[in-house]
C-alpha cells in the first residue's frame, strides 16, 4: 500500500475519483443486467428506465472528467497520480460506451416487445449476458483492489464472449433464412448480441487501463481477437 | 490565434499532429538528434563510487553516475540529499570548504578532474555554473561577461573581446534587451535577466559542461520560462546539470533525472520514466509529494 500525501486535500480527492468511479460502475452494471431485463420479458416499463438512467451515467462522466482536469491543474501530478487521474478519464469513458450500448439494448426492446422471442435464441443471449456482467463486475474490483491478476484474466476472459457471440450470429442468421418473417426480431437480436460483444471490449480496454495505472506499463500479450463475424457469410446450403 | 509558447520545445508537442505531415527531413533530423535517448549519448562526465564527509559527518555516499552530453540532467530530492553537494563536486567547489574531503573519480571526457596535476582554474572555466540568487558582479554588464575572457585570456583585442560579449548575450537571449546599456550596472537588471547575464558570463569562457543549482528559484514564472527556453536552445552545444527543488521544472527540461535522498542515488532514468513510471517506491513517494 502506498504511503499517503503530504497533502490531505489531494489524497481525498484522489478518494474521491475511486468513490466516483466504483458508483459510476455500480449504476452501470445495474443498467446491463436492467437492459437484458427488459430484452428478456419484453417488457417496455424496464426498458423505460434503462433509457432514464443512461442520464445518470453520462452525468458521472462529466462530473469525472470535470474533476481529472481540476487535479491536473490545480496538482500537476506526477507518476501513480498521474496515472491514476488519466486511467479515471478513460475508464469514465469506457464505461459511459458501456452504458449506451445497454441503453440501445433497451431502446430496441421498445420496438421487439411484442414479438416472441425464440427460447432457444434467447438461451445464448442470456449466457452472453451473464458474462459480460461477470466480466464488467471483475474488472471493476479489479480497479477498486489494484489487482493486475484479476484484470490479466478478465482481459483474457473476453475471448469467451467473442465466440457466444460467433455462435449466435449464426444462429440468428439461419432463423432469418428459415422465415423471413424472422429477420425483423433477428436483426433487433443481432444488434442486442453485438453490444453485449463491444460491452466485453470496453471491459477489456478497462483491464488493460487497470494493468497501466498499478504497473505503469501496458500488457505484453497479444490481444486474442475472437469475434470472427466479420469474415463470416452463411450459404443457404449450409 | 493563441500567442506561441515562450519554451518553443511545447509548441510542437502541442500541434504534432498538425505538424506531422510537413515535416521534412531536416525538422525530423533535427527532432531526432533533440529528442534522442539520453542512454544513446556519449557520456560527457562519470563519476564512480563519490563519498563526501564534511568533517565528520558524511554527506555522499557511493555515487555513480553517468552524465550525457548535450544533454539536460536533473538532480532532484529533498533538501540536505546532497544533490548541491554533488553538483559541487564536478567543478572542485568543494576544494573551497576546508572541512570538505572526497574521495572516489570524476571524469569528465574520461580526464580524472581530481588528477593533482590538473590546473582547477582551468577546470572551473570548462565548467560554468550559475547559482540560485543571480549573483552579478558589481561592474557594467559588458564588464561582467568580460571578466572571465580576460583572466583565461582568451581573446587577442578589444574587438574580439566585444564579439565574445555580444555572442555569450545572443547565446543568453539578454542582447537584445542590453545591447545599448552595456556600460550600465549588471545589478540593475531585473532579477531574470541578471540571472541571464549570470548564465552569459558562464557560457563566455567557452565551457563545455555548465553546473545550474536550482537557477529558477528566484525568479517568477515568466522570467523561469525565458530560462527554460534557454536551458533548451543551450543543450544543444553544452552538458547541463541543473539542481531543482521544482519537479515540473526537471520534468520540463531535463532528459535524465537522479533522485538523491540521504546521501545516495535511489534512482536515476530517462526524464519521462522517472516521472510517469519511478521503479522505486521512494521516487514516487517524493515526487507525488507523499514525503518531504
Amino acid at each position: 500500500m502506498t504511503t499517503e500525501h503530504i497533502v490531505t486535500s489531494y489524497e481525498d480527492e484522489l478518494a474521491s475519483l475511486d468513490s466516483k468511479i466504483a458508483q459510476m460502475g455500480g449504476l452501470t452494471e445495474t443498467l446491463i443486467a436492467q437492459s437484458f431485463d427488459a430484452l428478456r420479458k419484453g417488457d417496455v416499463a424496464i426498458a423505460n428506465n434503462v433509457i432514464l438512467d443512461d442520464a445518470k451515467i453520462d452525468e458521472f462522466e462529466l462530473e469525472i472528467e470535470d474533476q481529472a482536469v481540476t487535479m491536473i491543474a490545480r496538482r500537476q501530478p506526477m507518476a501513480l497520480d498521474l496515472r491514476q487521474i488519466m486511467v479515471a478519464i478513460k475508464i469514465t469513458s469506457d464505461l459511459e460506451r458501456i452504458g449506451d450500448l445497454g441503453k440501445n439494448i433497451a431502446k430496441r426492446v421498445l420496438s421487439i416487445h411484442s414479438e416472441i422471442q425464440p427460447s432457444q435464441l434467447m438461451h445464448g443471449m442470456k449466457s452472453m449476458q451473464d458474462l459480460a456482467l461477470s466480466q464488467l463486475k471483475d474488472v471493476l474490483d479489479a480497479y477498486a483492489e489494484r489487482n493486475t491478476e484479476k484484470a490479466l484474466a478478465v482481459w483474457r476472459g473476453d475471448e469467451e464472449i467473442d465466440a457466444i457471440y460467433n455462435s449466435l450470429f449464426r444462429e440468428l442468421l439461419t432463423y432469418m433464412m428459415e422465415d423471413p418473417r424472422n429477420i425483423g426480431l433477428c436483426t433487433h437480436l443481432l444488434f442486442c448480441a453485438k453490444n453485449l460483444e463491444r460491452i466485453g471490449d470496453h471491459t477489456t480496454n478497462i483491464a488493460e487501463n487497470v494493468h497501466y495505472l498499478v504497473l505503469g506499463t501496458n500488457i505484453n500479450e497479444a490481444r486474442p481477437k475472437g469475434d470472427n463475424t466479420s469474415r463470416m457469410l452463411i450459404n443457404q446450403d449450409d | 490565434m493563441v500567442a506561441t509558447h515562450i519554451v518553443e520545445s511545447e509548441a510542437p508537442m502541442l500541434d504534432k499532429e498538425l505538424d506531422a505531415n510537413d515535416l521534412d527531413a531536416n525538422n525530423l533530423a533535427e527532432a531526432e538528434t533533440t529528442n534522442v535517448d539520453p542512454a544513446k549519448k556519449s557520456t560527457k562526465i562519470t563519476s564512480e563510487d563519490i563519498d563526501v564527509y564534511y568533517g565528520e559527518k558524511q554527506a555522499l555516499f557511493g555515487i555513480n553516475l553517468d552524465i550525457p552530453e548535450n544533454s539536460v540532467t536533473s538532480l532532484i530530492g529533498p533538501s540536505g540529499c546532497g544533490k548541491s553537494t554533488y553538483l559541487r563536486c564536478i567543478n572542485r567547489m568543494n576544494d573551497v570548504i576546508d572541512i570538505c574531503r572526497v574521495s572516489g573519480t570524476i571524469k569528465i571526457d574520461g580526464n580524472d578532474i581530481y588528477d593533482p596535476a590538473l590546473d582547477v582554474v582551468e577546470l572551473r572555466a570548462r565548467i560554468g555554473m550559475v547559482f540560485q540568487k543571480p549573483n552579478p558582479f558589481p561592474k557594467s554588464i559588458y564588464d561582467n561577461i568580460a571578466y572571465g575572457p580576460r583572466i583565461h585570456g582568451l581573446t587577442e583585442n578589444k574587438d574580439e573581446l566585444d564579439e565574445l560579449v555580444e555572442s555569450s548575450l545572443v547565446k543568453a537571449g539578454l542582447w537584445k534587451e542590453v545591447k545599448d546599456r552595456l556600460a550600465g550596472p549588471g545589478t540593475g537588471l531585473s532579477g531574470g535577466q541578471q540571472q541571464r547575464l549570470c548564465i552569459a558570463r558562464a557560457i563566455a569562457t567557452k565551457p563545455e559542461v555548465i553546473l545550474m543549482d536550482e537557477p529558477c528559484s528566484a525568479l517568477d514564472p515568466i522570467a523561469t520560462a525565458t530560462i527554460e527556453e534557454l536551458i533548451d536552445e543551450l543543450r544543444r552545444n553544452y552538458t547541463i546539470v541543473i539542481v531543482t527543488h521544482s519537479m515540473q521544472q526537471a520534468a520540463r527540461v531535463s532528459q535524465k533525472t537522479a533522485f538523491f535522498h540521504l546521501g545516495k542515488i535511489i534512482e536515476e532514468g530517462e526524464t519521462t520514466q522517472i516521472f510517469t513510471n519511478p521503479q522505486n517506491e521512494k521516487t514516487q513517494d517524493y515526487i507525488t509529494g507523499r514525503f518531504g
